[in-house]
């Protein structure tokens, strides 16, 4: 006998996401980034991004510099792979401690309910009102000039690139997820205070199940949909914060590169050679829009209600 | 209503003093003062300067007495620039305040009319277009779209500059590059608010009653349609006014800016302190007006 086999939430949404066209190709524009971000600059083909030649600098794209080269000579492509590596890195890890943050600080206020929740999303109404950018700046600053303290310490037990990694990106990735929490909070809150209501969650409470478990077994599982959406969507603002931090000249510092650094030395020199601003702003731009038409189009695809189709 | 805008003027009295309290102790958390970068001072200069600045005493004292100044409407001084905050900030600041209006007036009338347009012409050519547009705003950083601006429009048009802050006409491709962004959100956002509304039984019953096209989008429509875009432009100004910083690099404006970033890499705490107080309270008002705006035009919310 045939049982017929019925669709799970991911398989609807999976369908759903193939037919949005625009998100689906932006899904395989990103796998094409992060690719060739990740996995090009370890083959031969590309040059080292911090090999410099004054002699050959600013030449035009040949087949020895796909891209030319930079003020200094160095490999202008393999320089945008590199600068994509930190960008993208950024933008992942700041976003991972935001969901974690955000969501069990919605999830907590949304579960707990009453005075906590109240206080909760209070403090959340507050920290809102804070300019984003000006304290992005200023805890940045201060976070990196700590991390340099420390620096001659770790050199003696750390290799040089993971100290790097600690002291030069950690610390932008640290600033921006600590101070990008607070919508992931509301919308998590929201889902969690009407999903608690449900009668399934009446039987896991009557079963005797742990806060614990309820919490984080039962009813976290379910917004998995909303809150994957909200990620794809914090995403690209990170990255942009950290291009916005770095061309102010208070996010990544050189001889670190990143898309920010990039497009800050690329505006540098737009009256003479704009090809240095224009191939990292065609990456940069191309992958924030794959990020949010995905975002889009996932909420179409997982949170159907949400959308505005 | 009385008591929503009370209850919204105490949560910005409370924001703001958060965010001085917050940028008083951060900046005292970079290692060094001010006044170690001045290679060439003598150790009594620098006592002397550091008892001007009363940086001899703990951080709570400190901290008292920047609340006691403020109460006597004192900012301090300038510890890299030795000229009064209050000066700085009344030279800079109207440059800010004007670049950020006129980014907002720009986000305004380009956002709101094209979500509304989208959102009447539903699924059209026009509305995935504008809606792609919209996806290019916001993907595209003001620092990508301004050099292009520089370097495309600026060089064509007679009356245009590359950079500088002299006459209002200067005052138009930064204040485009720097609504555009929010233009595109605003569009989004508005025409997800008025397709929300269009949806609704009430808009069907007027015009199963052959109310006019026009009548019905202008009198029951937009009212609430409208109401997520105007909740939307409180954080957008607070957007706009520290997105001003990027556009004011760009274009070589002399607004709040460049002062800030200088102000927090220097350690020049009065300075970075009273900046940080006129955005505070400024982004508090734009939030306030905002909010009555919302309450006016949202009964549920006048309760």
């Amino acid at each position: 006998m045939k049982i017929e086999q019925g669709n799970s939430l991911w398989s609807d949404a999976w369908l759903r996401l193939k037919k949005n066209r625009m998100a689906f190709i932006s899904l395989w524009v990103l796998v094409f980034i992060f690719a060739i971000c990740f996995i090009l600059p370890a083959t031969p083909l590309i040059n080292s991004p911090r090999h410099t030649n004054l002699a050959n600098s600013f030449a035009a794209p040949s087949a020895e510099h796909w891209l030319g080269t930079d003020q200094l000579g160095r490999d202008l492509l393999s320089r945008v792979l590199n600068g994509g590596q930190v960008s993208l890195l950024v933008g992942l890890i700041a976003t991972l401690i935001s969901i974690i943050i955000g969501v069990s600080y919605g999830a907590i206020s949304g579960y707990k309910g009453g005075k906590l929740d109240t206080i909760m999303m209070r403090i959340v109404d507050i920290l809102y009102g804070l300019p984003f950018l000006i304290l992005v700046i200023l805890f940045s600053i201060v976070i990196s000039s700590a991390a340099k303290e420390h620096e001659p310490k770790l050199l003696n037990s750390m290799p040089e690139g993971i100290v790097n990694l600690i002291v030069n990106i950690l610390p932008l990735c640290l600033t921006i997820g600590f101070l990008g929490w607070y919508t992931m909070a509301r919308v998590v809150r929201s889902q969690v205070l009407s999903t608690k209501k449900l009668e399934y969650v009446e039987a896991a409470v009557s079963l005797g199940l742990s806060h614990k478990n309820i919490l984080f077994k039962q009813i976290l599982p379910n917004q998995l949909g909303p809150i994957i959406v909200y990620t794809t969507l914090t995403i690209p603002g990170f990255i942009l914060t950290e291009a916005t931090l770095s061309f102010l000249g208070v996010g990544v510092q050189p001889p670190n590169s990143s898309w920010g650094i990039m497009l800050n030395e690329g505006a540098n020199y737009m009256e003479t050679k704009p090809l240095l601003l224009i191939f990292p702003s065609i990456v940069f731009a191309l992958t924030l829009l794959a990020l949010n038409f995905l975002g889009d189009g996932l909420r179409d695809a997982l949170d159907p209600k949400a959308s505005k189709d | 209503m009385l008591k929503t805008i009370i209850d919204r003027l105490l949560q910005g009295i409370i924001v703001i003093v958060c965010l001085l309290t917050l940028t008083f102790f951060l900046i005292r958390m970079i290692p060094g003062d001010p006044l170690t970068d001045e290679k060439a001072m003598s150790p009594q200069v620098r006592k002397e300067n550091m008892r001007i600045f009363h940086l001899d005493k703990s951080q709570p004292v400190q901290y008292m007495h920047y609340w006691k100044n403020l109460f006597k409407g004192e900012m301090g001084k300038s510890i890299k620039k030795e000229q009064p905050v209050s000066k700085i900030i009344g030279q800079s600041f109207p440059v800010s305040v004007v670049l950020g209006v006129s980014g907002m007036l720009i986000a305004i009338v380009i956002g709101i009319p094209a979500g509304i347009i989208s959102a009447l012409k539903h699924n059209s050519l026009i509305d995935n277009g504008s809606m792609f547009i919209a996806m290019l705003g916001i993907s595209i950083p003001s620092f990508v779209i301004g050099p292009l601006f520089a370097k495309f429009i600026a060089t064509q048009v007679p009356f245009l500059k590359v950079a500088g802050w002299g006459d209002p006409f200067d005052w138009i491709l930064p204040s485009i590059t720097l609504g555009l962004g929010t233009a595109a959100y605003l569009a989004r956002i508005t025409r997800a608010g008025m397709l929300d509304i269009l949806s609704q039984d009430f808009i069907r019953t007027a015009q199963a009653k052959g109310v006019s096209q026009t009548s019905i989008i202008v009198k029951h429509a937009l009212k609430g349609g409208l109401v997520p875009a105007i909740a939307f432009l409180g954080p957008a100004f607070a957007m706009l006014i520290t997105g001003s910083f990027v556009v004011e690099t760009i274009f070589q404006i002399p607004g709040m800016g460049q002062h800030f970033v200088n102000a927090t890499i220097e350690r020049d705490y009065f300075l970075l302190q009273g900046m940080v107080l006129l955005f505070g309270i400024l982004i508090v008002l734009v939030n306030l007006a905002a909010d009555i705006l919302l309450t006016y035009l949202n009964p549920r919310l006048r309760s």
